[in-house]
């Protein structure tokens, strides 16, 4: 039988509190700014929904939606294959184990700026090694100045900092699998295709799920290190959704457009989210 | 003390509804425990509360997709919206 006891509400309090602070209150001052003008002074004016129009039609909100799905479809599409691929390859015994985590573990430890810093530094034509070193090859590469030069080097380095998440959780629904698993599949004579297939590939479709998740909503709503590495250029190039939230909100001091504007993406944050939610639970219950 | 949120009487209103919302449902989940799961035409399994969930995020999608589309008035969207979340407390 379950026992139910009212009190434990109360220890859930002090989180209700924290996140009415945090979260509630700010979102509920960004749905008051959506509607209304201001021109500082706390003075504001009512204007109904035209921001959300406005945001709607605006040619430069389409491109930065798109940049951004694009950005975070090439990210998922390159690091949870390679993630899985990694934790593959992977030992499961021995010295190298702790040895490879920790390796794993390091970009994930820099924060968001400092791989922002090191990977403009590292990909600059005239200095960075990698800049240097690609153009010394005789390959043409300026992420200054190319849109495509500076989407590869902006991939590139989501895939260094972030792949080594979805290997670690990967290898963590890796080796949870009994040895039983692969004893079986070693007497019915099993490839290792069918091993991946049928073993290690349904074991891990929990953590994997969480993954894409983490990595969906990460990818979707990352700022500083686009900021930092290209800040948004050459042009509008690199401009994804949040540091074009940014520049309305702050750069032009736009409040209320910036208000519109983030409530939509929330909103297309949210509905994402609830569809993995969504699609975990269904196969945790299954 | 809240000036600084620069509140306006219909978004207060809005959020009037949604925690009305949530307390009728608090109040229903004291009254008949165990939020009312099933499982409906979209194959998932939802209680109350997702059905709440559901239906107002619907209606924010739809609310933009009107404003984007057909611009205001908004009672068009309204009326669907409307629609969306008796078809979610019914069926899903």
């Amino acid at each position: 039988m379950k026992t139910e006891n009212p009190r434990a509400w109360l220890l859930v309090l002090p989180v209700i509190l924290l996140v009415a602070f945090n979260a509630l209150i700010p979102l509920m001052t960004v749905v008051n700014y959506s509607v209304q003008e201001t021109f500082g002074n706390n003075v504001f004016f009512w204007q109904g929904v035209d921001w959300f129009e406005q945001v709607l039609h605006s040619e430069r909100f389409h491109d930065a939606l798109g940049r951004q799905f694009l950005f975070t479809g090439i990210i998922l599409a390159v690091e949870i294959p390679l993630g899985v691929a990694i934790a593959l390859a992977m030992p499961r015994k021995g010295i190298w184990v702790p040895i490879c985590l920790i390796l794993m573990s390091l970009p994930l430890l820099i924060p968001w700026n400092v791989v922002g810093a090191m990977w403009n530094i590292f990909t600059l034509p005239d200095i960075g090694l990698m800049g240097y070193g690609l153009n010394w090859l005789g390959i043409d590469y300026n992420m200054t100045q190319s849109p495509l030069a500076a989407w590869v080097t902006l991939i590139v380095m989501d895939v260094w900092h972030w792949t080594s998440l979805v290997v670690l959780l990967s290898y963590a629904g890796l080796v949870s699998i009994p040895d039983a698993y692969y004893q079986a599949a070693e007497i019915d004579g099993a490839s290792k295709w069918s091993v991946f297939r049928y073993i290690q590939l349904p074991k891990m479709k929990q953590v994997l799920m969480i993954a894409i998740l983490l990595r969906f909503m990460d990818s979707f709503m990352i700022y500083t290190e686009p900021f930092v590495l290209t800040g948004g250029g050459p042009g509008n190039s690199t401009t994804l959704l949040s540091i074009d939230l940014v520049k309305v909100a702050l750069g032009q001091f736009d409040l209320g457009p910036a208000a519109a504007m983030s409530l939509i993406y929330f909103a297309i944050t949210l509905l994402v989210s609830w569809v993995f939610y969504t699609i975990m639970n269904k196969d945790v219950k299954e | 003390m809240f000036s600084w949120m620069a509140w306006t009487l219909p978004t207060a209103l809005v959020f009037v509804f949604i925690f009305s919302c949530i307390g009728v449902l608090a109040f229903l989940e004291v009254k008949y425990p165990g939020g009312a799961e099933r499982t409906g035409v979209f194959g998932i399994t939802t209680t109350r509360g997702d059905r709440l969930f559901i239906s107002i995020l619907g209606t924010v999608f739809i609310m933009l997709g009107w404003l984007g589309l057909m611009g205001t008035p908004l009672w068009g969207g309204l009326t669907l919206s409307i629609i969306w979340a008796v078809f979610v407390f019914r069926k899903v």
